[in-house]
């Protein structure tokens, strides 16, 4: 079983980084950092604190376009061109296959971001020398990780049942809703009724990125409290389990045509 | 022993906008092939030869009735480390080398690392493939990727072998290629069920053959036997176009050129002919029992009349 899992995860990886958007989207990125301390010099003194911003955010968000675009076709295309036959035709469970796809893409997406951590820091110590405090935005660059855990599941599971358009239509909707949950917890808090009743679920369902996001945060060197780092694993670790296992139990009962 | 046991498989797929109309792409199909034979499936394009397979390989889950491989479910996965399978135009990981896609199959397939890399260099040469060295799969033919299929179907030495017209949208170059693969793993005594609808690939490899058409089973039998089968009838060849007159009662067909005369007759009237024939003072030239062709068994099993399954 092992084995078998650590070969799709594996090649899903090789797929990716032999992907030439992968390489583009990395050097894309390298370039965004490249050019924040040019942003700095526009308000002088603030150098860091966007850079920190730029860098940090920019991360985030190509690692969630990587885990959409790639995660849309993680399944879908496998069906498409049939490549799933000669994988189905194995001693191969097919839990075994989804899960291997996501570790892969994830594996992916870790990678990817150490590289681009690795550039923000070398941007940062040119700009504005190491500090002490700049190992708080690794928390960040962590968190960011958990995001990409639940947007990775999602994209898998919606690519189990639907087109790759239609994939990533859902996975952007929930992105920016699951950024918003904070407001939408507000919300549900003022308001009555059914309405109360719609926006409590809502809010709970829908991943809720806000707490994820804590780069503003660290950008004005304000610490973390413990607790939140352990809610926020568990969280993230508990919904994208809960979002690859819908995802198998859709995949069990697809008939592949 | 059977290697391959197929009861009353059967599938059908809910189509129109509210999936409530049934097509049925497989009535239920009862097939046994023995271990060690190399089996025809045969039907035009769209007779159910793929839904099969593709039930046999669960990528599609049946309607009813079930199967055995190897005297254990078709769906037990363990079955599925001793049979290999070639989809019908099949399309691979195109940023891979031919050694990289083996190698990952094989893996999957339960391999070890040392019998990877024992095999993987000689089962490439033996597929046509050892010059190709790390270059992708992107770059390659149709034929070459068929010949990788093939070599991934085999790579881990499976029992039981299902290919899916192997031999479609090839070179007659290719095709022969192929084929002699084929020949190679019939004569190391695996079981092989292959679809075609190339009736002379059929004849060539088989040792027997199902016919299917419009998702029904509509014949079966042995290479041998459907050759024999047809006729009963021979086809005698003289000289003396003044002796037609006299036997022709006893022909079902004949053509004269000059004085030589081509006439068909049923086995049992030969003797009587030849009798005729030497009354009448006619030079024999031959007599040849006319065989049957697998394409004439074909197309009477296939035409809509015809739907006696023998």
């Amino acid at each position: 079983m092992i084995s078998r899992l650590t070969a799709i995860t594996l090649n899903t990886f090789r797929e990716a980084v032999r992907d030439r958007v992968l390489y583009n989207l990395i050097l894309f990125v390298l370039l965004l950092v490249a050019s924040a301390p040019l942003f700095g010099q526009i308000s002088i003194g603030m150098e860091r604190l966007i850079l920190v911003n730029v860098g940090l955010s920019s991360i985030s968000l190509f690692g969630v376009i990587i885990a959409i675009f790639i995660g849309i076709g993680l399944v879908s295309k496998e069906i498409e061109k049939k490549t799933l036959y000669t994988i189905l035709s194995r001693p191969v469970r097919r839990w075994e296959f989804i899960l291997g796809k996501y570790l892969g893409l994830i594996m992916t997406l870790v990678v990817n971001t150490a590289l681009m951590t690795v550039g923000f820091y070398i941007a940062l110590m040119f700009t504005n020398g190491l500090h002490k405090t700049d190992a708080l935005l690794l928390l960040a660059i962590y968190f960011t990780v958990l995001q990409f855990l639940i947007v990775t599941a999602l994209t898998v599971l919606f690519s189990t049942f639907s087109s790759p358009i239609f994939s990533a239509i859902f996975a952007f909707a929930l992105f920016v809703i699951g950024t918003f949950a904070e407001d939408l917890k507000n919300f549900a808090a003022i308001s009555k009724g059914a309405a109360k009743l719609l926006a409590t679920a809502a809010a709970y369902v829908m991943p809720n990125f806000a707490s994820l996001n804590i780069i503003a945060q660290t950008a004005h060197d304000q610490g973390v409290d413990g607790r939140l780092i352990l809610f926020n694993t568990l969280y993230a670790l508990l919904y994208s389990a809960s979002a690859v296992a819908a995802a198998v139990l859709i995949f069990e009962r697809r008939n592949l045509k | 022993m059977f290697a391959i046991e197929i009861q009353g498989l059967s599938k059908d797929y809910a189509v129109g906008f509210w999936k409530k109309q049934l097509r049925p792409a497989l009535k239920p199909l009862n097939l046994a092939v023995r271990t060690g034979e190399t089996f025809g499936f045969l039907g035009p394009n769209g007779a159910g030869k793929t839904t099969t397979l593709k039930l046999l390989m669960s990528i599609v889950s049946p309607t009813s009735g079930t199967a055995t491989i190897l005297g254990k479910s078709f769906l037990d996965p363990e079955v599925k480390r001793r049979i290999g399978f070639l989809p019908e135009q099949p399309y691979f990981y195109d940023y891979l080398s031919a050694p990289e896609l083996l190698d990952y199959y094989a893996r999957l397939s339960g391999v070890s690392l040392e019998t990877r890399k024992q095999k993987i260099d000689g089962l490439l040469k033996r597929v046509g493939l050892g010059d190709v060295g790390n270059r992708q799969l992107r770059k390659f033919s149709k034929g070459m990727l068929q010949r990788v299929g093939i070599a991934q179907a085999i790579i881990h030495d499976p029992e039981v072998i299902f290919l899916d017209e192997p031999m479609s949208g090839l070179d007659p170059l290719g095709r022969h290629e192929v084929r002699e693969l084929i020949q190679g793993l019939k004569d190391e005594g695996k079981t092989i069920f292959f679809s075609t609808h190339i009736l002379s690939d059929a004849e060539a490899l088989c040792d027997r053959v199902a016919v299917i058409h419009k998702g029904e089973l509509r014949g079966i039998g042995a290479i041998n036997d459907i050759r024999t089968s047809v006729a009963g009838r021979s086809e005698v060849i003289w000289d003396g176009a003044h002796a037609l007159s006299a036997v022709s009662g006893l022909l079902i067909e004949s053509h004269v050129t000059g004085e030589t005369v081509r006439g068909i007759v049923r086995s049992e009237d030969i003797d009587s002919l030849l009798d005729q024939l030497r009354r009448q003072r006619a030079r024999l030239i031959s007599v040849t029992p006319l065989h049957g062709t697998l394409e004439e068994y074909f197309l009477a099993r296939t035409s809509e009349q015809e739907k006696v399954i023998s």
